[in-house]
């Protein structure tokens, strides 16, 4: 398929989708309204609606405040897994010690600690940043864990037999094999930290798009919750690409899949 | 080296001494596996010698033990003279499996060895530019081994190994997953990069045409387990050789024919020692 193609079917899928929604809130089908607008609202609101809040511009503050939840998630919840990670691995002991609790708190679903978080944390954006640590230290850290197991026994013996010291080891070896992991989850980690900052915000804060969406919600103003959900899908994208951007430069080592060696 | 030999006369001069060499794994059911039993075996300064044995019959254990990667259940390793207790730091090791760092471009693979042992970043980028350009793969310095052949990589490795300047090169089967026509190439790099500066080489294969085409002595080994090694033959093909020539020679053939009278039986057994595992 080729690219226009492919870009065109993407377009008609949209296409199609908000037309059927247009159609079915507005027109009756045998004398019922399919999508009843006090329920699903009607695609025209939902852009006036987000026409108003960039005009107005009160959506600006609450991006940026979701995007410094996010990232500081991401960034505090990625150091935490590395360190973390590194230390288990290196340290089988230690790890062995500490697995049921690891195992245990990854289990949790963390939305039950967003009550605690508020409590201690305050309704600031730090409780929100916390829920995603919660959720971002996981997935880095089990994947530098596996990484720095992981790494190719072969590898491991010639960086001995070409003379490397533990300490070079470190760098030359473990260090490049458990951050290629990271990276390569960088995708989830950083889409988690987004999910923990929404949720955060949604449970209760005085900015952010989860807020937002909570409180268009609260005076059931249904086009307002779409909206948000639309401004929170772009937001997301985005992010998404500039991880995509990074992720190609940090791996360029790696054989992309379905690559063919020339 | 010179005055600090403690071993016995035998293994004086020897740059590789395997002396009565036992290697034992213990299995998960906790019994003993014998893999190689009462192995004894010099390679001198210089040399190059060849193990070439059934699937299975501990010859890359041997060179494991020669490495240093391994302790010897029995007996002693000898390097230069001097019991070795640790990792073999005299010793290149050029892998069957792949073992350059994906991370790293070639450029870097090769100055890698020169890096850690602090040897300036612009003297060792030279240097690994100037083997790259030896093994053949001067345009290729960028490159990430993904981004190169089997044969690239392993010409890679080969400067990455060489460029440290070991006294002796230990080869486990090196070129076993390479082609034909590239094993030959690379037989006949590694004769040319070898006549330069003759290391003591023991190299592992299964091929016994390789064996006889590169070595000055093809030692054999029986099928596992507890393998011994059951012949020892000299090589007096002269040197230097092109490896696809030399196998047209009467003296190839002839040494050919009496090694592998022996060899057969060996393959044989350890095929069905395979079968009834």
């Amino acid at each position: 398929m080729s690219r226009v193609t492919l870009l065109s079917l993407q377009i008609a899928v949209a296409v199609i989708f908000v037309a059927a929604w247009y159609v079915f809130s507005t027109y009756p089908v045998f004398g019922h309204i399919l999508l009843p607008p006090f329920f699903f609202s009607n695609p025209v609101d939902v852009v006036k609606q987000i026409i108003a809040w960039f005009v107005s511009g009160v959506i600006w503050k609450h991006l940026w405040v979701t995007l410094v939840e996010s990232m500081l998630a991401f960034v505090i919840g990625s150091v935490g897994g590395v360190l973390v990670g590194f230390w288990f691995a290196r340290q089988p002991r230690t790890a062995a010690v500490f697995d049921p609790y690891v195992k245990m708190a990854n289990a949790l679903p963390r939305v039950v600690l967003a009550p605690i978080f508020t409590l201690w944390l305050g309704l600031g954006i730090w409780s929100k940043v916390a829920l995603g640590v919660t959720l971002v230290f996981f997935i880095v850290f089990f994947n530098v864990y596996q990484g720095v197991k992981e790494v190719s026994p072969t590898v491991l013996a010639n960086a001995r037999m070409l003379g490397m010291k533990e300490r070079q080891l470190m760098r030359h070896v473990y260090w490049p094999s458990a951050l290629s992991w990271m990276f390569s989850s960088l995708h989830t980690s950083v889409g988690f930290a987004v999910v923990g900052a929404v949720v955060g915000e949604y449970l209760g804060a005085a900015a952010g798009l989860g807020y937002l969406i909570q409180q268009a919600e609260g005076v059931f103003d249904v086009a307002g919750v779409f909206a948000g959900m639309f401004v929170l899908a772009a937001f997301v994208i985005v992010i998404d690409l500039i991880v995509t951007v990074v992720e190609k430069r940090l791996l360029v080592w790696r054989p992309t899949v379905g690559e063919s060696r020339p | 080296m010179a005055g600090t030999t403690t071993a016995t006369a035998a293994t004086d001069e020897a740059a590789v001494a395997l002396n009565a060499v036992d290697v034992a794994f213990r299995l998960a059911d906790g019994a003993i596996f014998r893999a190689v039993s009462n192995a004894t075996l010099n390679v001198a300064d210089g040399e190059f010698v060849s193990i070439v044995g059934p699937t299975g019959c501990g010859k890359s254990t041997l060179l494991n033990i020669a490495a240093g990667l391994l302790p010897p259940a029995a007996g002693a390793v000898n390097i230069f003279g001097k019991r070795l207790s640790d990792l073999n730091r005299q010793a290149g090791y050029l892998f069957q499996a792949d073992a350059l760092f994906p991370w790293k471009t070639a450029l870097e693979n090769v100055a890698i060895g020169l890096d850690i042992v602090g040897v300036p970043p612009a003297e060792a980028r030279t240097r690994a530019k100037d083997w790259l350009g030896k093994v053949g793969l001067g345009a290729f310095g960028d490159r990430y081994p993904h981004m190169l052949s089997g044969g690239q990589r392993k010409r890679v490795g080969l400067a990455q190994v060489l460029i440290r300047d070991p006294k002796i090169l230990l080869m486990d089967e090196p070129f076993g997953p390479l082609d034909a026509q590239t094993r030959q190439i690379m037989g006949n790099l590694l004769l040319e990069l070898w006549s330069a500066d003759r290391k003591a080489v023991l190299f592992v294969t299964h091929d016994l045409e390789e064996a006889i085409a590169l070595s000055d002595r093809v030692v054999i080994m029986s099928a596992g387990p507890a393998s011994r090694i059951i012949g020892d033959w000299h090589v007096n093909l002269p040197r230097p050789r092109d490896i696809s020539e030399i196998k047209l020679s009467a003296g190839f053939h002839e040494l050919h024919r009496d090694i592998w009278h022996m060899l057969k039986e060996e393959v044989i057994k350890g095929y069905a020692q395979a079968e009834g595992r």
